[in-house]
C-alpha cells in the first residue's frame, strides 16, 4: 500500500509544483513576480479559510460521506463568535468556546441524520445548511456582533509572509494527519470508506466513527467561521452565499482524496487547497476576467482529476477489489 | 507508510517555502488593526441616517447638473494636499465587490471608459482592478494584495458588504495611500472620500411614497425583495416598510426572488389566485418585466409599479402605458471614484463625503431617457451617465 | 396479506410510496387553505409553472439512478436562456435556427460531461461541477457580463402560451402538454433495453458489465438526456418569464433534492422515473404551500430543509424495515 499511497501523494505535490512553475514563469512574462512578499502573502492567506473547511471535509469524505451545510455552519460560527464576544476581549474564550460548540453540535446533528436515519448525506448536509439559512435568514438583517481589536489579529497578522491563520491552518493540517494516522478512530475512517459492511463485521462502530468525521467537520467549519469574524470585525450571515462548500470539495479531490471514500489524506489536501490559492493569486495578478477565472478554474479542476484517475485506473489492473466500486465508470458518489 | 508521506509533504512544504525564502526582498511589519469597529450593528435601522437620506432628496446638489457625477449635496471639501502627486500616469487600483449582477456591469464598462479618457490625458498610467465575486474574505485578501504589492498610488474600493470589509479598508487607509470608497460604505471615515448616491433609504421611501401617493386608500401591495440579510437592500425595505406603516395601503407579503424572472412570475402569479394586487413594490428591477407579464396572463389590470431605472422595465413601462416610477439608484456613480482619484493625486479639494443625487425617473422623463438610450441593451441602466465619454454608444452597446 | 404488501411495496419501489403520499399530503393542505386552488385555471397555472423542474427532474433521473450526478444543469438551463437572448435578439425568424443551435449546445454539453465521467474516469461530482464553473464563466465571458439581446414572441410561445378555448379547462398551457410529453418518453424509455441496462449499471456496474452491457455507453447517453432536458426546461423558463441574469441558479440542487424526495437513490440502481417527476411536483406544491400559508418568506428553506430530512429518512426507514436489508446501508448505497 505505501508506494501507492506515494505516488498518489507525490503526485499532487509534483501538480502543485507545475502550478507554481507554472503560474510563476505567466506571471514573470507578464512584468511580475509571483514570489514577491505580496504575493507570497496573499496566497498563503487565501490557503486559510478553504484550508479550514477542506481539512474537515476531507474526514467525512474519507467515510463516504459529505458535508454541503459547512458554508452555512461557519457563517452561523462568525455570528455566535462575534456576538458572543461583543467587543469585550475578555469574551474571546467564550465566544471561541461558543462558537466551536455550535458549530460541533450542528455537526453532529448532519452526522446523526446520516448515521443514524440512513439518509444519503448530500439530501442530509443539505437540508441541515437549509434549516441553518432560514435561520440567518430570519434572525440576522446584515452583519452582527463586534470582534475585538485582539481576536481581529487572528485574521490580520502574520510572522515574515505567513499569516498566523495560515499557520494555525498547517497546524490543524499536522493534527488531522496525525489523527488519521496514528489514532484508532482515524484508522476506521478509511475502514467505513472503504467498504461499511466489512468494517461493520470487522467489529468496527461505523456509526460512531461517522460521528466523529461530522463533529470534527462541523468544528473545522466553526473554526473557518472564526476566521471570518476575524477578518470581518463582524460575523456576517451573507458569508454563506459564496458556495464554500463547493470550494472545499474541490480541493479535497483536488488533493487526491476520492469522494468514494476509502483514500486520500489530509496532506493532499493542503496541496489541492494551495493549488487553487496560487491559481487565484495568478488570476489575481495577471488581472484575468473574472468570468475567465471560473472557465480556468473549472477546467483546471478536471483536468487534474482526469490525471489523478489515469494514475489509478493503472493500479486498478493490480487492485481489483476496487475496480468496481472505486473506478468503476466513473460511479457518482452516493 | 505515512510516515513517509507525512516527510514528503512536509519536504515539499518546506521546499516550497525555501525556493520563495531566497526571493523575499523586504519583510513587512505585521499589520494591525487600530482598533475595533465602533458600529453599533445591534439596530440595522437608524431612524437618523433615515431622516438625513430623505431631506437630501429636497437638497439642490452643488455643481453642473450636466455632469451628475460631479455634484454633491452639501459638500464639506476637505484638502488633499498630502496626496498631491507630480507627473501623472499615477497607478491606480480598483477593488471591486464583484461584476455579478447587470447594474454592476454597466457601471463597471462606464469606469473602465472614464478610465481610458483619463489614461489618454496622462493623469492615470495603470489601471490595476480585482474582482472579488462578492465574497468579503476575498475582497479582503484582495485589498491587502494592492497595500502590499506597494505599487498602488492610490485605492479605489467598492466593498461588497458594508461591516465586514472595515478592518481592511482602516488597513488601506493606514498604509498612507489615498482610499476612495464608493457604492456601498464602511463603518470607518478613514478614507479619504465615500463616493455614494443618496442612499438605499431614499430608493425604498420613493418607491413607498409613489404607491401610497398613486394608490387609493385600502389597495393591496406586493414587494419583491431579492434577497434577505443585504444591508443596503435591507434599508429600502426598511424606508418602504415606515412608509407604508403610515399609510392606509395593505400590505399582501413581502417575499424573496433571488432577481430570478421565473421566480418572480411565480409569485405574483400565485398572488393573483387568490385575489386583487393593486400595487407592486420592487427593491430593485431585476426581473420586473417578468412581474408585469404575471398580470398579463392572467388577464388582470396593470398594477401601479415601482421598478429600477433598468431599460427593459422602463420600455415595458412605456409600452404598456402603466402607472409606473423607476426609482435610480445611480448608475453614474461609477465615474466618480476615479475622477475623484486623480484630484486627489492633484492635490484638489474633495468632499469628505460625496453624496451624489440621486432622482427617480418619472412619467414625464420616461421618452427623453429612453431616447437617449435607445441603442443600449435591455439589461442597460438608464442613469449611466457615460453619453459624453468618447466610447459611447460602443462599448455599452457590444458587451 | 403480506403477498400483497410485498407486491404493492415491488410496484411504488423503496421510497417512492412516501413522496405520493406527501404530494396528497400537500394538496390536502392547499385545498384547506384555499379551495380555489384545485379549479382548472389554477391548478394549470401551476402545472406549467412546475413543468421545467419535473423535466428537469426526468434528465436527472437518468444520470443518477446510473450511479452518476449532474451539477451542471442549472447552469445550462441559464446558459440556454442567455444564447437564445444573444442569438435570436428580438428576429421571429431567427426563432427555428436558435432552437436548433441550443439542442445541439445542450447535447453536446451532456455529451462532454458523459466522455469526461466515463472515458476519463473523473467523478460525475467534478465533471459537472467543473461544467458548471466553465458554463457560468462562458456565457457571461460572452455576453460582457450580463445577457444582451431579446427572446422573440415564437420563443416564448411554449413556454407562456396555450390552447386556449378548451372546454371546462380553459388554456391548456403548451408547457404542460411538452411535460406530459417528456414524461410519457422519459417512462417508455425506462422500459426499454437501455432503461433496463442504465439501472442494472447505476445497481453493479461490474455485475451489468459482465453481462455484456456497455456501461459507459448508457452513462454517457444518460448525460446527452439530462443536456436535452436542460434545453427543454431552458425553452420553457425563458418563454414563461424572459431572460434575466439570474435564471437557473441554485436549479441543480433544487432538482437533486425532487428527485432524491421521489426515492431514488443517489449512487443508482433504485428508483422510478414516475416518482422522481413526481419529486420535482411535490417540491413545486411544497413551494406553493408555504406561499398559500403566508408564510415568512425567510423561514421556508428551514421548514424546507426539515421536510426533505424527515421524507428521505422516512423513506429510509421503510426500506431497511423490507426483507431486501441487505442493501440499506447507512449510507444507503448499493455498491
Amino acid at each position: 500500500m505505501s508506494p501507492r499511497r506515494l505516488d498518489t501523494t507525490a503526485l499532487i505535490y509534483l501538480a502543485l509544483a507545475g502550478v507554481v512553475a507554472v503560474g510563476g514563469a505567466a506571471v514573470a512574462m507578464d512584468g511580475g513576480n509571483l514570489f514577491s512578499t505580496a504575493n507570497l502573502v496573499d496566497m498563503f492567506t487565501r490557503t486559510s479559510l478553504t484550508g479550514f473547511l477542506a481539512i474537515g471535509m476531507t474526514l467525512v469524505i474519507l467515510c463516504r460521506s459529505l458535508d454541503l451545510s459547512v458554508g452555512y455552519t461557519a457563517a452561523l460560527s462568525s455570528l455566535v463568535a462575534a456576538t458572543t464576544m461583543d467587543g469585550d476581549p475578555g469574551r474571546i474564550v467564550l465566544g471561541v468556546a461558543a462558537a466551536l460548540l455550535v458549530s460541533g453540535l450542528i455537526g453532529a446533528a448532519g452526522g446523526a441524520v446520516v448515521a443514524f436515519l440512513g439518509v444519503n448525506p448530500f439530501i442530509a448536509t443539505l437540508g441541515v445548511g437549509l434549516i441553518i439559512k432560514g435561520y440567518l435568514d430570519t434572525r440576522y438583517k446584515g452583519p452582527a456582533g463586534d470582534v475585538p481589536a485582539l481576536f481581529q489579529q487572528f485574521g490580520y497578522t502574520r510572522v515574515a509572509f505567513l499569516p498566523i491563520s495560515t499557520i494555525v491552518m498547517l497546524a490543524l493540517a499536522a493534527a488531522g494527519i496525525w489523527f488519521l494516522r496514528s489514532t484508532r478512530t482515524g484508522h476506521h475512517m478509511y475502514a467505513v470508506g472503504g467498504d461499511i459492511d466489512i468494517a461493520r463485521m470487522s467489529g468496527v462502530r461505523t456509526k460512531r466513527v461517522l460521528m466523529a468525521a461530522h463533529v470534527l467537520c462541523g468544528m473545522a467549519a466553526g473554526t473557518a467561521g472564526l476566521l471570518l469574524a476575524a477578518r470581518f470585525g463582524t460575523g456576517s450571515a451573507e458569508s454563506y452565499t459564496n458556495l464554500y462548500e463547493l470550494d472545499a470539495i474541490a480541493a479535497v479531490v483536488l488533493g487526491g482524496t476520492l469522494l468514494l471514500g476509502g483514500r486520500g489524506g489530509i496532506a493532499g489536501t493542503v496541496a489541492g487547497v494551495l493549488i487553487l490559492a496560487v491559481l487565484d493569486t495568478v488570476f489575481n495578478v495577471m488581472q484575468i476576467n473574472p468570468f475567465a477565472k471560473d472557465v480556468l478554474r473549472g477546467a483546471i479542476i478536471i483536468a487534474a482529476v482526469a490525471i489523478y484517475a489515469r494514475r489509478q485506473l493503472g493500479r486498478t489492473a493490480r487492485r481489483p477489489r476496487f475496480d468496481a466500486a472505486t473506478t468503476g465508470a466513473g460511479t457518482g458518489r452516493p | 507508510m505515512q510516515t513517509t508521506r507525512l516527510a514528503l509533504a512536509s519536504a515539499a512544504a518546506a521546499g516550497l517555502l525555501l525556493t520563495v525564502g531566497c526571493t523575499t526582498d523586504e519583510i513587512q511589519e505585521p499589520e494591525t488593526t487600530d482598533e475595533a469597529t465602533d458600529a453599533a450593528e445591534g439596530d440595522w435601522f437608524v431612524q437618523a441616517d433615515y431622516e438625513e437620506q430623505l431631506a437630501q432628496r429636497d437638497i439642490e446638489p452643488e455643481g453642473d447638473p450636466a455632469t451628475p457625477w460631479l455634484q454633491a449635496i452639501e459638500p464639506e471639501w476637505i484638502d488633499t494636499a498630502e496626496f498631491a502627486r507630480e507627473g501623472g500616469d499615477a497607478t491606480v487600483c480598483f477593488s471591486n465587490a464583484s461584476v455579478s449582477n447587470p447594474w454592476r456591469v454597466t457601471g463597471w464598462i462606464t469606469m473602465q471608459q472614464q478610465v481610458k479618457v483619463l489614461q489618454d490625458a496622462g493623469e492615470i498610467g495603470e489601471f490595476r482592478h480585482s474582482d472579488a465575486a462578492d465574497d468579503d474574505e476575498q475582497q479582503i485578501s484582495d485589498i491587502q494584495a494592492f497595500i502590499d504589492s506597494g505599487e498602488c498610488d492610490a485605492l479605489i474600493i467598492s466593498p461588497s458588504t458594508t461591516a465586514t470589509l472595515t478592518p481592511a479598508v482602516e488597513a488601506a487607509c493606514a498604509s498612507g495611500i489615498p482610499v476612495v470608497v464608493f457604492d456601498r460604505g464602511v463603518n470607518t471615515d478613514c478614507a479619504v472620500t465615500f463616493i455614494h448616491p443618496i442612499g438605499g433609504y431614499a430608493f425604498g421611501a420613493d418607491a413607498a411614497e409613489f404607491l401610497v401617493d398613486n394608490l387609493e386608500p385600502g389597495s393591496k401591495v406586493l414587494a419583491l425583495r431579492i434577497l434577505p440579510g443585504v444591508d443596503v437592500l435591507e434599508h429600502r425595505w426598511a424606508a418602504a416598510q415606515e412608509i407604508f406603516g403610515d399609510s392606509e395601503l395593505e400590505i399582501l407579503g413581502d417575499e424573496f426572488t433571488g432577481g430570478d424572472a421565473a421566480e418572480i412570475k411565480n409569485i405574483v402569479t400565485q398572488y393573483l389566485q387568490r385575489g386583487d394586487v393593486d400595487g407592486i413594490w420592487m427593491d430593485a428591477g431585476d426581473g420586473a418585466v417578468a412581474a408585469i407579464e404575471a398580470f398579463e396572463d392572467a388577464g388582470k389590470p396593470y398594477p401601479v409599479m415601482t421598478g429600477e431605472d433598468e431599460l427593459s422595465f422602463m420600455r415595458k413601462w412605456k409600452e404598456t402605458g402603466m402607472t409606473a416610477l423607476a426609482p435610480v439608484y445611480s448608475n453614474f456613480q461609477w465615474r466618480t471614484p476615479v475622477l475623484a482619484a486623480t484630484m486627489i493625486l492633484n492635490g484638489e479639494q474633495v468632499p469628505a463625503e460625496w453624496v451624489l443625487p440621486q432622482e427617480p425617473i418619472t412619467e414625464a422623463e420616461l421618452d427623453d431617457y429612453l431616447e437617449r438610450n435607445a441603442d443600449m441593451p435591455s439589461l442597460h441602466y438608464a442613469k449611466f451617465g457615460g453619453e459624453d465619454l468618447p466610447g459611447f454608444p460602443d462599448a455599452w452597446r457590444d458587451r | 396479506m403480506r403477498h400483497l404488501r410485498t407486491a404493492s411495496a415491488a410496484l411504488i419501489g423503496g421510497g417512492t410510496g412516501t413522496v405520493f403520499a406527501l404530494l396528497a399530503a400537500i394538496f390536502i393542505a392547499v385545498a384547506f387553505i384555499n379551495p380555489g386552488f384545485f379549479e382548472w385555471p389554477s391548478l394549470m397555472a401551476f402545472l406549467k409553472q412546475a413543468a421545467p423542474l419535473v423535466i428537469l427532474a426526468a434528465g436527472q433521473y437518468f444520470v443518477i439512478v446510473s450511479g452518476n450526478f449532474d451539477l451542471s444543469v442549472g447552469a445550462l438551463v441559464g446558459a440556454q436562456v442567455v444564447i437564445a437572448a444573444k442569438l435570436i435578439d428580438g428576429e421571429e425568424s431567427r426563432t427555428l435556427p436558435v432552437l436548433g443551435v441550443m439542442l445541439l449546445f445542450g447535447l453536446g454539453v451532456g455529451l462532454v460531461n458523459g466522455l469526461i465521467t466515463t472515458a476519463l474516469k473523473v467523478q460525475s461530482f467534478i465533471t459537472t461541477l467543473g461544467m458548471m464553473l466553465v458554463l457560468y464563466g462562458a456565457i457571461r465571458l460572452w455576453t460582457g457580463g450580463a445577457p444582451t439581446g431579446s427572446l422573440s414572441e415564437a420563443f416564448r410561445g411554449p413556454g407562456r402560451r396555450g390552447i386556449e378555448g378548451v372546454p371546462l379547462i380553459g388554456e391548456i398551457p403548451w408547457a404542460v402538454l411538452i411535460m406530459l410529453g417528456a414524461g410519457a418518453a422519459a417512462i417508455w424509455l425506462m422500459r426499454t433495453r437501455f432503461g433496463r441496462i442504465l439501472v442494472a449499471t447505476g445497481d453493479n456496474d461490474l455485475a451489468a458489465e459482465l453481462s455484456g452491457a456497455r456501461t459507459g455507453t448508457v452513462r454517457t447517453v444518460a448525460f446527452v438526456f439530462s443536456g436535452l432536458s436542460a434545453t427543454v426546461a431552458g425553452l420553457l423558463i425563458g418563454g414563461y418569464a424572459g431572460v434575466s441574469a439570474q435564471v437557473g441558479e441554485g436549479m441543480e440542487f433544487t432538482v437533486i433534492t425532487a428527485v432524491v424526495l421521489g426515492g431514488v437513490v443517489l449512487g443508482g440502481g433504485r428508483g422510478s422515473v414516475v416518482a422522481a417527476m413526481a419529486g420535482a411536483l411535490t417540491l413545486e406544491a411544497l413551494f406553493t404551500l408555504f406561499n398559500q400559508m403566508f408564510l415568512p418568506a425567510s423561514i421556508r428553506p428551514s421548514v424546507q430543509g426539515a421536510i426533505i430530512i424527515a421524507a428521505v429518512a422516512y423513506a429510509a426507514w421503510r426500506r431497511t424495515r423490507r426483507p431486501v436489508a441487505a442493501t440499506a446501508t447507512v449510507n444507503a448505497d448499493p455498491s
